[in-house]
Order: structure tokens, then C-alpha cells, then sequence
């Protein structure tokens, strides 16, 4: 108890006395309590740079002004945050950053959202003293899906704090020194000469438009205004829960039903959800698993295990270059973007009688690494390139708004059919964990002939923020056909954000991993936290989206995606069994090893 | 995968030091040492060797202006351009090399012989105007005094 | 009145070495504590208070490191220590480790003074076979290495922090403090960064007491200090004073007449005009750098000023707003001064707001001074400009 009392201290802030934790720093303090500091070096996912100085404020007896960010707490503190010294620094701070801050808000991509624009009208910066420079210094460079712009970069570090403590990337850095630093790659280098994934979760944290999505709406735009075109559109299970942010709704609310209506209001031919894919992913990759233990408990011969998933851009990237000899542990199944890219150019385009030379297979996507994918050589399989353009989120929400359409006023309509129809366990792979659920609720099934053991299939255990979780699951009573699983343990790890990932594929490289099957998502939360998802991001934002996919699946029919009756009717119609020889020709690939530095 | 082979005085002077990563700047230091200055080659290959990020260790290495990592002359001369050495007559040393060198303060000269920089305070206000030729250290200098020792230098 | 503690030549390694290892180390933090010693590398905090808080921080490893970094335009008297009194800084080291437990010592160079590195390592193996340094040093069963690391070229290394991350391979950025390096400071382990001065003080001070050492400068600046003084006078070099001179003093002693300014403590100290001759240069007067450089009245101050301020522009390291971008702003501002524009009111207004933004909110020492020279010569001689 002792202890309890000791941790408890008291602060003032503005005149008020706050009770404040220890080692907690005056600006955690002040956020509890409502007091407002700006920032902009800080955020939520990263550790205190304390670069910015804008959350400066005034502490008694210290002969400076003290960054709130990086000063913890002490008892009897006496704060002061809006002090006419604390306000005219934090103005000039703003001053100094516009002058060097060299572009327009109008044409920026973050025009209405950005830190850089609120923090100056919030201040009241009506001219900036030392002039505003006009000659842009450096070339914007779009040579990659992660479009960087170095005029508008107030060198906050966020996005390099993000490559390395999150992704443990490091592709960019800060380089130089003083007045001469920026941010960029060594030698100046474009991005895709490093080891970027292009997991674009730089772009997320950017507080300015110096970081951003290589645009595709233009392309999209123009193949749907093309009456010879024949535009084809699918969404991947994240964007339903995030895309009502970009229009200024609270995080958390689905629009599943509003955005298929959007889409066909804005005029794309046929509207289907990535999710069908996702069940398909789910029967390919599960089949595949099953195999792999078959393999290794039935014929002992040499397999690769754990097997992991490859839904995620941005992990394959970061295998290639950093695992490279973990490749063949890798799921040969392709992600649910590009299976269905292969589909729609051949089983689509058949049943509807469509030359798929006139097919535009556009993806909306949360996720920047996918633009890279769709551009992969190995994504050709249909004879055409699989998916002709990728949209993030946020250039959805931009078309929706070029359309002159409210989304939020819209009626909800259903996907088209075929390839519209999924079930929840689709719908899940948007949270981190949800592939292995998904998995888990068929393989378990298949096997047993039995459900899950859990209740309303909710397999809690690998659902959550944590970022490593493991579970295992003993099967027992099996079919006859998959005896030789009976007693079997089967366990499973789940890891979300590259670092986090990197512990697990150390531990299967010293081969002190006892897993079976590893589902990695490049993104911290998965794809509902995605590069190309709605900004700002933060833990309780990608908390909200989890619980917003989470009840659509619970809100679902079908729960399981070997119940999706548009899958069954694709094996019988079209690829004939699961790993068949249709299905390694259109929805498997392999990857190459790449060099890690 | 490129298999290419390391730099081997990479790999000599990252060994020597025993490869982890509180040693880059040394051996930064003594890679510029030898080879003059980094190419993309020399940070690729130190940072595979060193299990650490090339953009790190260009990182690192952009921040200090002893590192350099674009093309220098075989002799870098630093002349001291902070105030005591200024008073002392700094300005006229650095015209009198321009004009030997026929190069601008900041350029190397077409041999690859001569790089002419000026560089923050060396510690020799006492002696001033002080200039390096790479590590040595020279004080009280005029421009013939400077010319002289450049054209020594140009001899070895 | 010039002194020779410090200066004195010869290596007497075995008198303070024999005192120290007859003391606990908490009886040497004690002597060091009482005589008042403040470092010496510019802010000045009391040396024993240092040791005490490393002393006394948990780690299973600790490190004790020589600041000699020394950067500041205008200072070279740690030079002179390390050619000519290496013998005092060893032992400060070795004692500073066997009052805090560390084994580790660390000679942080600056890269300038390549020059003399095969000296030291040559001299520091010396100090090892006598056995002043290694192994169960002089049989006292203390054991104290020393290694060299250079710097690169970047004057913010000598910021503590900064000095620490550099050390580490890294870039020189200085950290946020807490925690300082005495709790956390060298590969996370705590850490007592030592200006090279501060350190050649520590054998005079067990050799010859307390009270000897008391004996010179003031009050709240006990010891003598040394001066780096160059500029317009006859006779530059290394000074060794009570701490508590005039400035008038000063001048006499190196012959400069004629004298129209004095920059004390480097490019981020202050500015003395001929009606602060007679103020004294201590602690609790003109802060010691230990830089001193003298203008006669043929120099005009604007071209100091626009040195000064290239310098801190050149040598920020840009990662935090105020100091990046505000020295990128004076540079422009005397650059203006020299190209013969007159700052409007509304313009010099602007800059000295800066100017305060900067002293307030840098994240560093660099930044919160760098704008000093700025006001200070600006204000004392406006006639200049």
C-alpha cells in the first residue's frame, strides 16, 4: 500500500491541482485531463522524440520552458500551459516551420487535414514574418506507391520513428545535418532501391502532406468514363469499417451497405467484395495447411512448418528481404486481391461473356503495399494484369466526394452477385488474427466434423491488440479420413507490425518454434490499420475499426467461409476441387528471394 | 539474391573492431581514411557486414563533416574559418589556394589531388590562421606559407 | 595573477594515486564535494554532486568519460592538457572511476585533434606498463582502462548527450533529459562525463587538499581556471588565473590594447564592452568558458557577429524547430546586416523574439545559446551595423 500512496502525486496545472502518476509525463497528464497542449512530433504509437518543441510549457523554478512530451511529472509541479511566453513560442515554432513548409494547401492531398494547417489557424498565424520560400528545393518522387514530398516534410521524424520502431524497416532516415537535413534514403536513392514494403505506414503518421498514396483515381475515373470499358470494382474487408472517418464520422461505424451504394452510383460496372476471396483464401490456404501436417505427421517427409499466411503486401516484401529462407513456409496462396483479380479476367469475364481485354479490375484497398502487388510480375495469371488499379481508402472517399455524393445519406445496397456474396470469417480478415480465425473455424470443421469449441465462434484467444498472441487447440475425435490428427495439438501464433513479426521468424529460424501455422499482417492491428487508411491513426482508433468488423461478422448469416455457397459454386463450376490444378495456375504464386540491405 | 563480394577493406576494418554497431563511427573514420570517401558500395557493404541498415549508416555518416561521402581529393586541406582565425588573416589564405588549386573553396580539383573546405574552430586560435592538410595540423600561416606547403604536398 | 596547479609540468602520478586509494570512495566524493569544484566545461556544475548521483546509480556497469570535445570557437586549453599534463587527466579518470565504480574510461576526442592521437595511445601504454592504468592499478586491486574514440566533425558532441550518442555510432543528436547521463548514459549505463580540466583538477585537489586548493579564486568559484585567450593581443595562449579576475586584469597580462570587446566563453558566452572591464569572470560574474578572445577597436563587431552565427547555423544539428530553423533566420538576418540592408524596427523586433524562442525552447544547449551573440553584440554595439 505504501508503494500506492508514494506512486500518487500532485501537480498543478494552470492553478488547478491534479492527482498525477509517476513517470507519467505533464503532457500524458494534461491529455487526461483535458488540458490541450499541440504537438506534432508526438504520437500515440511512437516513442517521445521531443523535436517539435510545440507542446513547450512553463514549468516553476526552470530557467526554459520545458517540452511537455519528454518531462515527466513531479510532485508539487507547478505547470503553466497558456502562458502569453508559452503561446508566443508555440507561435513562432509554427512561424519557423511555414517558412520552410513549401507548397500549397490547396492542391495538397491534406488540405483539411493536416496538423500543420490546424495548428496554424488554430494559432492565429496570419502572416509569416521571416516570408514563406516559394522555390521548391526538392523533386516529389513518385517512382513508388509512397509518394514523397520533401518541400512539405516540418521534419517531425514520425515516419522514420515508425519504419524502425514499428516496422523495423529503417528505410528512410534523417540525412544531413542541421538546415541540411531531410528525410530520405541513402544517396538520395528512391525508396524501392531500399528495403521498403511500402507498408505506407509513414504516410499514416505524417502530420503534413509530405508523405502520400501514389494517386490512381485519375486512371479509375478515366476507365469508367470509357463506354468500351468494362470497370469492375472490389473491397477488401477494412475499408467498410474505417471509410466513414474521411467523412468526418467517429471511428467505429460500418458502412458496408452505403459504400457498395456509393460505388455504383459512381459508376463502376460491377461492385464484389474482396471478402468472396477471402473465403477462397481460407479453403486454398487451409487445404494447403492440412497438406503440410499430412505431410510431415502421415509421410514424414520434409515440409516446411510452420506454414504462414501471405494475405499481407507488405509482410511478402518484408520475408523477401529479410527471410528469405523462410520462403517456403510461406502459403503459396495469393492474397485476396489478387486471386480475385485472376478470377475476374477469367472465370468472371467467361460467365459474363466480357473479352477481359475490356475488363478494368480495380481494388480498393487499406493498404499502399498492394499498389506494389498489383504491379508484381508474378500477377499476371489471368493473361492480363490481374488488377489493373489499386485505391486506397482515402482516394475512395475522394472519388465518393468528386461524385457530389454524401455517404452518409445513402440507402445501403447489397454486392453484386457472384463474387459479392462472402461470409463473416471474411469479413474478419481485416483484424489482425482474423485469418487465423477464419482458418480455424473451417480446418477445425473440416476435420472434425464439429464446430468449433467456442462459443457463438468467437475464438477469443487470438482475437486482440496484443502483438504477438499464441493459442493452440487439441483435436480430438476426427474424422476417420484425418485420423491421424487425433490428439494432435495444433498451435498457432499471430504477429501484427514487423517487429513484431521479426520475433516470431527469429524464433523459427533458431527453430525454437513449435507452431503450425503463423498468420502475419505487416500493419499494427492488421489491414484495419493499413497505410491506406483514413488519418489519423492512434491504438483507440484501430481498437473502434476491430470492434466495427467484429460485429459485422457477428451480424453475419454465414459465419464460415466454407459455407460461402458462391465458393462451392466456383469449385464446381470452375476450379473443380481446392490446390487443384486450376487453382495453382490462377490463385498460387511463389516469391523470390530479394537482398536484405 | 546478389551474391556480390565485399568491400575488403570493409570487411578488414569492420573486423577489427569487432562489428558492432557503437564502433561505426571509428569505422567510418577509418574507411575515409583509406579510401578517402564512402560510395554506395562501401555503405552497402558495411551495413550488410554489420547487420545494420545502409540508410543508418549513411545516416550516420551525413551528420559529421569528417565523413564524406561524396568524391575528395587524395589530400583534404581544412582551412580554420572561425573568428580568432579570421582576425589572424584566414580569408586571404583561402584566396591564395583558390587561386594555386584553381578550384573555390568547397571544390576538388580535376586530379583528384586537392579538396579546399573551410572548417569550424580546430582548437589553434592561439596560432591562428591554422589549416589541415587530412590529419596534420599546420599554425601561423600566410598564403605563401600555405602555396609552399601545397606545392610540397603536390610532390609526394 | 597566474598560477601553475594545472600546469605545472612533470608526471607525478604516484603522490595523488597513493592519497586516492587511502580514501573510500565515498570519502573522495566527500573532498570533492567540499572543495567546491564546478566543472569546467561551461555550466559549471559542482563535480562531487556529479560523481555522488553516478555513485550512487544502480548498474552493473559504469563508465566515466573525458569530455574533450572541446569546440567552442576560441578555446584550445584542453589541447594543452592533454600534450602537456596527461599525467593529471589520467589520474582524474582512474579516480573519478574509483570513486563511482566504474572501470571504463573513455577519452572522447574531437576529431581536430587527430593530430595528436598516436601520442596519446603511445602515452597511454606508458601508463600502462607502469601500471598507472589496467590491472590492479599500483596493487590497490582497482582496475581502470582508458580508450580513445574521435569525433567526426560536429561541434554539438560536446553536448553530454549528444557526446554519449555519438559514442554509440550514432548520430550526434542530443537526447532528451531526463534521464541524464548519470542514470542512463553510455549504452545505458550510468555515466559521468568529465570536461578534460575538471578532471586535471582532481590530483591537485587529493595532493594538496582542500584547503590549498579553496586558497585560489572566489567563493562560489573555487580553484584556478584556464583561460584559452587569443585575438588581438601580444601574447595569446593558455592562462592559467584565479577564477574571480577582472577582465581589465586579463588584458594587461597578454598585452592587448587598444581593446574595444572581449567574447567570453566562445561564440554562445558573452560579449564584454569597455564598461565591463572591471567586472570579474567567475561563476557568479562573466560566466568562465575559459574562451577568450579579444577585439581592438579596428574590428567592427558585425563581422564577429555574422561569423559567430555561420558557425551555430553550420554546426546545428536540425533536430529540433527552434535551434533548425531559428539559426537558419539569424544567419539570414546578419547576412542582410552585411550586404548593407537595414533590419526595419519591425524586422529586429521579429529576430529578438527569435531569439528568446530559441533560448526558451531549444532542446539543448546549442540552441538555447546560440542566439546570444545575436542580442549581445547587437546590443552593446549597435554603432557597428
Amino acid at each position: 500500500m505504501q508503494t500506492a500512496v508514494e506512486s500518487k502525486l500532485t501537480v498543478s496545472i494552470n492553478g488547478k491541482e491534479f492527482d498525477a502518476r509517476k513517470g507519467e509525463t505533464i503532457l500524458q497528464l494534461a491529455k487526461r485531463n483535458d488540458i490541450n497542449i499541440p504537438t506534432l512530433c508526438n504520437h500515440a504509437d511512437l516513442c517521445e522524440s521531443g523535436n517539435c518543441r510545440m507542446c513547450v510549457v512553463e514549468v516553476e523554478g526552470q530557467r526554459v520552458l520545458q517540452a511537455s512530451c519528454t518531462t515527466p511529472v513531479a510532485e508539487r509541479m507547478v505547470i503553466r500551459t497558456n502562458t502569453r511566453k508559452v503561446r508566443k513560442t508555440r507561435q513562432m515554432i509554427i512561424e519557423l516551420l511555414l517558412a520552410e513548409h513549401v507548397g500549397d494547401c490547396q492542391t495538397c492531398k491534406r488540405n483539411t487535414n493536416c496538423e500543420l494547417q490546424d495548428l496554424a489557424a488554430e494559432y492565429g498565424i496570419e502572416e509569416v514574418r521571416f516570408g514563406k520560400s516559394q522555390e521548391k528545393r526538392y523533386e516529389v518522387d513518385t517512382r513508388t506507391p509512397i509518394v514523397r514530398d520533401n518541400d512539405k516534410c516540418i521534419l517531425c521524424r514520425r515516419c522514420t520513428q515508425v519504419c524502425e520502431e514499428i516496422q523495423g524497416v529503417e528505410a528512410i532516415k534523417p540525412m544531413g545535418r542541421g538546415k541540411d537535413t531531410d528525410i530520405g534514403c541513402l544517396f538520395g536513392l528512391p525508396l524501392d532501391e531500399t528495403t521498403c514494403v511500402f507498408c505506407g505506414q509513414c504516410i499514416n503518421r505524417c502530420p503534413t502532406g509530405a508523405l502520400t498514396e501514389r494517386d490512381a483515381t485519375k486512371e479509375v475515373w478515366k476507365a469508367i468514363d470509357d463506354p468500351t470499358k468494362h470497370v469492375v470494382v472490389q473491397t477488401a474487408p477494412a475499408i467498410r469499417a474505417a471509410l466513414a472517418e474521411e467523412f468526418d464520422i467517429p471511428p467505429g461505424e460500418r458502412v458496408t451497405g452505403k459504400m457498395a451504394s456509393a460505388l455504383k452510383m459512381i459508376g463502376f460496372d460491377t461492385v464484389f467484395d474482396t471478402d468472396f476471396t477471402a473465403d477462397l483464401t481460407i479453403i486454398e490456404e487451409g487445404t494447403e495447411l492440412l497438406t503440410r501436417l499430412k505431410k510431415a505427421l502421415v509421410e514424414k517427409s520434409q515440409v516446411a512448418l510452420p506454414m504462414f499466411t501471405s494475405c499481407s503486401p507488405g509482410w511478402i516484401n518484408y520475408i523477401e528481404h529479410y527471410y528469405p529462407d523462410l520462403l517456403p513456409n510461406l502459403s503459396t496462396c495469393k492474397s485476396p486481391q489478387q486471386m480475385f483479380g485472376a478470377l475476374i479476367k477469367t472465370y468472371y469475364a467467361q460467365k459474363k461473356g466480357v473479352d477481359p481485354k475490356n475488363i478494368v479490375s480495380v481494388s480498393v484497398m487499406p493498404c499502399t503495399a498492394k499498389k506494389f502487388e498489383a504491379d508484381r510480375p508474378e500477377m499476371y495469371d489471368s493473361g492480363y494484369k490481374d488488377v489493373d488499379h489499386v485505391l486506397t481508402t482515402r482516394e475512395l472517399a475522394r472519388m465518393i466526394k468528386q461524385a457530389g455524393i454524401d455517404l452518409m445519406d445513402l440507402q445501403d445496397s447489397e454486392f453484386d452477385d457472384p463474387m459479392g456474396i462472402s461470409t463473416g470469417a471474411a469479413v474478419i480478415f481485416g483484424a489482425t488474427g482474423g485469418v487465423m480465425e477464419a482458418a480455424i473455424r473451417t480446418a477445425y470443421e473440416l476435420v472434425t466434423g464439429r464446430e468449433v469449441p467456442f462459443a457463438n465462434l468467437d475464438i477469443r484467444p487470438v482475437r486482440g491488440m496484443e502483438g504477438i498472441r499464441e493459442a493452440s487447440l487439441t483435436i480430438t475425435d476426427p474424422l476417420p479420413e484425418w485420423s491421424f490428427l487425433n490428439g494432435a495439438e495444433v498451435k498457432v501464433a499471430i504477429a501484427h507490425s514487423l517487429t513484431k513479426a521479426r520475433m516470431l521468424m527469429d524464433k523459427v529460424r533458431a527453430g525454437e518454434a513449435t507452431y503450425h501455422f503463423i498468420e502475419v499482417m505487416a500493419c499494427p492491428g492488421g489491414c484495419l490499420g493499413g497505410g491506406g487508411q483514413p488519418i489519423p491513426t492512434s491504438p483507440e482508433i484501430r481498437e473502434k475499426r476491430a470492434q466495427a468488423i467484429y460485429t459485422e461478422d457477428g451480424a453475419m448469416k454465414l459465419r464460415k467461409s466454407h459455407e460461402n455457397p458462391a465458393v462451392k459454386v466456383l469449385y464446381e463450376e470452375f476450379l473443380k476441387e481446392p490446390n487443384g490444378h486450376k487453382s495453382h495456375e490462377l490463385l498460387h504464386t511463389k516469391y523470390t528471394p530479394k537482398d536484405t540491405w | 539474391m546478389k551474391m556480390l563480394e565485399l568491400d575488403k577493406d570493409v570487411v578488414e576494418i569492420s573486423s577489427k573492431y569487432g562489428k558492432s554497431k557503437d564502433h561505426l563511427l571509428r569505422i567510418l573514420q577509418d574507411l575515409v581514411a583509406k579510401k578517402g570517401y564512402l560510395t554506395e558500395k562501401i555503405v552497402r557493404d558495411l551495413a550488410k557486414d554489420m547487420n545494420i541498415s545502409p540508410n543508418e549508416v549513411y545516416s550516420v555518416a551525413t551528420f559529421y563533416s569528417f565523413i564524406k561521402t561524396k568524391p575528395t581529393g587524395k589530400y583534404v586541406i581544412r582551412i580554420c574559418q572561425t573568428i580568432s582565425c579570421d582576425l589572424a588573416g584566414k580569408e586571404e589564405i583561402i584566396k591564395a589556394l583558390e587561386k594555386e588549386l584553381r578550384i573555390k573553396c568547397g571544390q576538388t580539383t580535376d586530379d583528384m589531388l586537392f579538396t579546399l573546405e573551410t572548417t569550424n574552430c580546430m582548437g589553434m586560435c592561439d596560432q591562428g590562421p591554422a589549416m589541415l592538410v587530412n590529419d596534420e595540423v599546420y599554425t601561423k600561416m600566410d598564403s605563401i606559407k600555405a602555396i609552399e606547403l601545397i606545392r610540397e604536398y603536390k610532390t609526394k | 595573477m597566474q598560477r601553475s596547479c594545472l600546469l605545472s609540468p612533470g608526471c607525478k602520478c604516484n603522490e595523488a594515486f597513493e592519497k586516492a586509494f587511502s580514501y573510500t570512495p565515498e570519502e573522495i566524493i566527500n573532498i570533492i564535494k567540499d572543495s567546491g569544484l564546478r566543472g569546467r566545461g561551461g555550466a559549471g556544475f559542482p563535480t562531487g554532486m556529479k560523481w555522488e548521483f553516478a555513485a550512487k546509480a544502480a548498474g552493473e556497469k559504469k563508465y566515466v568519460v573525458c569530455n574533450a570535445d572541446e569546440g567552442e570557437p576560441g578555446t584550445f586549453k584542453d589541447r594543452v592538457l592533454l600534450t602537456d599534463s596527461l599525467d593529471k587527466l589520467v589520474q582524474g579518470m582512474a579516480i573519478a572511476g574509483y570513486a563511482i565504480g566504474a572501470n571504463y574510461g573513455i577519452l572522447y576526442l574531437r576529431s581536430e585533434y587527430k593530430w595528436m592521437l598516436n601520442d596519446l595511445n603511445a602515452k597511454f601504454n606508458e601508463f600502462k606498463n607502469q601500471n598507472y592504468l589496467g590491472n590492479n592499478i599500483m596493487g590497490k586491486g582497482f582496475d581502470f582502462d582508458i580508450e580513445i574514440k574521435l569525433n567526426a566533425g560536429a561541434y554539438v558532441c560536446g553536448e553530454e548527450t549528444a557526446l554519449i550518442e555519438s559514442m554509440e555510432g550514432k548520430r550526434g543528436e542530443p537526447r532528451n533529459k531526463p534521464p541524464f547521463p548519470v542514470q542512463s548514459g553510455y549504452m545505458g549505463y550510468p555515466t559521468v562525463i568529465n570536461n578534460v580540466e575538471t578532471l586535471c583538477n582532481i590530483p591537485y585537489i587529493l595532493e594538496h587538499g582542500v584547503a590549498e586548493f579553496k586558497k585560489y579564486g572566489t567563493e562560489r568559484s573555487c580553484g584556478t581556471k584556464l583561460f584559452s585567450i587569443s585575438g588581438d593581443c601580444a601574447k595569446p595562449g593558455v592562462y592559467e588565473m584565479d577564477l574571480g579576475i577582472t577582465i581589465r586584469e586579463m588584458l594587461e597580462m597578454v598585452g592587448a590594447s587598444n581593446t574595444k570587446a572581449v567574447q567570453i566563453g566562445g561564440a554562445s558566452g558573452s560579449t564584454a564592452g569597455e564598461k565591463d572591464f572591471d567586472k570579474t569572470i567567475c561563476f557568479e560574474g562573466f560566466p568562465p568558458g575559459g574562451s577568450i578572445i579579444i577585439f581592438n577597436k579596428s574590428r567592427n563587431m558585425a563581422r564577429v557577429l555574422k561569423n559567430f552565427i555561420h558557425f551555430f547555423e553550420e554546426e546545428s544539428c536540425g533536430q529540433c524547430t527552434p535551434c533548425r530553423e531559428g539559426t537558419r533566420r539569424l544567419k539570414e538576418a546578419v547576412d542582410r546586416i552585411e550586404r548593407g540592408e537595414k533590419l526595419s524596427d519591425e524586422d529586429m523586433n521579429t529576430m529578438l523574439e527569435l531569439a528568446e524562442v530559441m533560448k526558451n525552447s531549444s532542446k539543448c544547449g546549442l540552441g538555447q545559446t546560440a542566439a546570444n551573440p545575436f542580442v549581445d553584440i547587437l546590443g552593446k554595439f549597435r554603432e557597428d551595423f
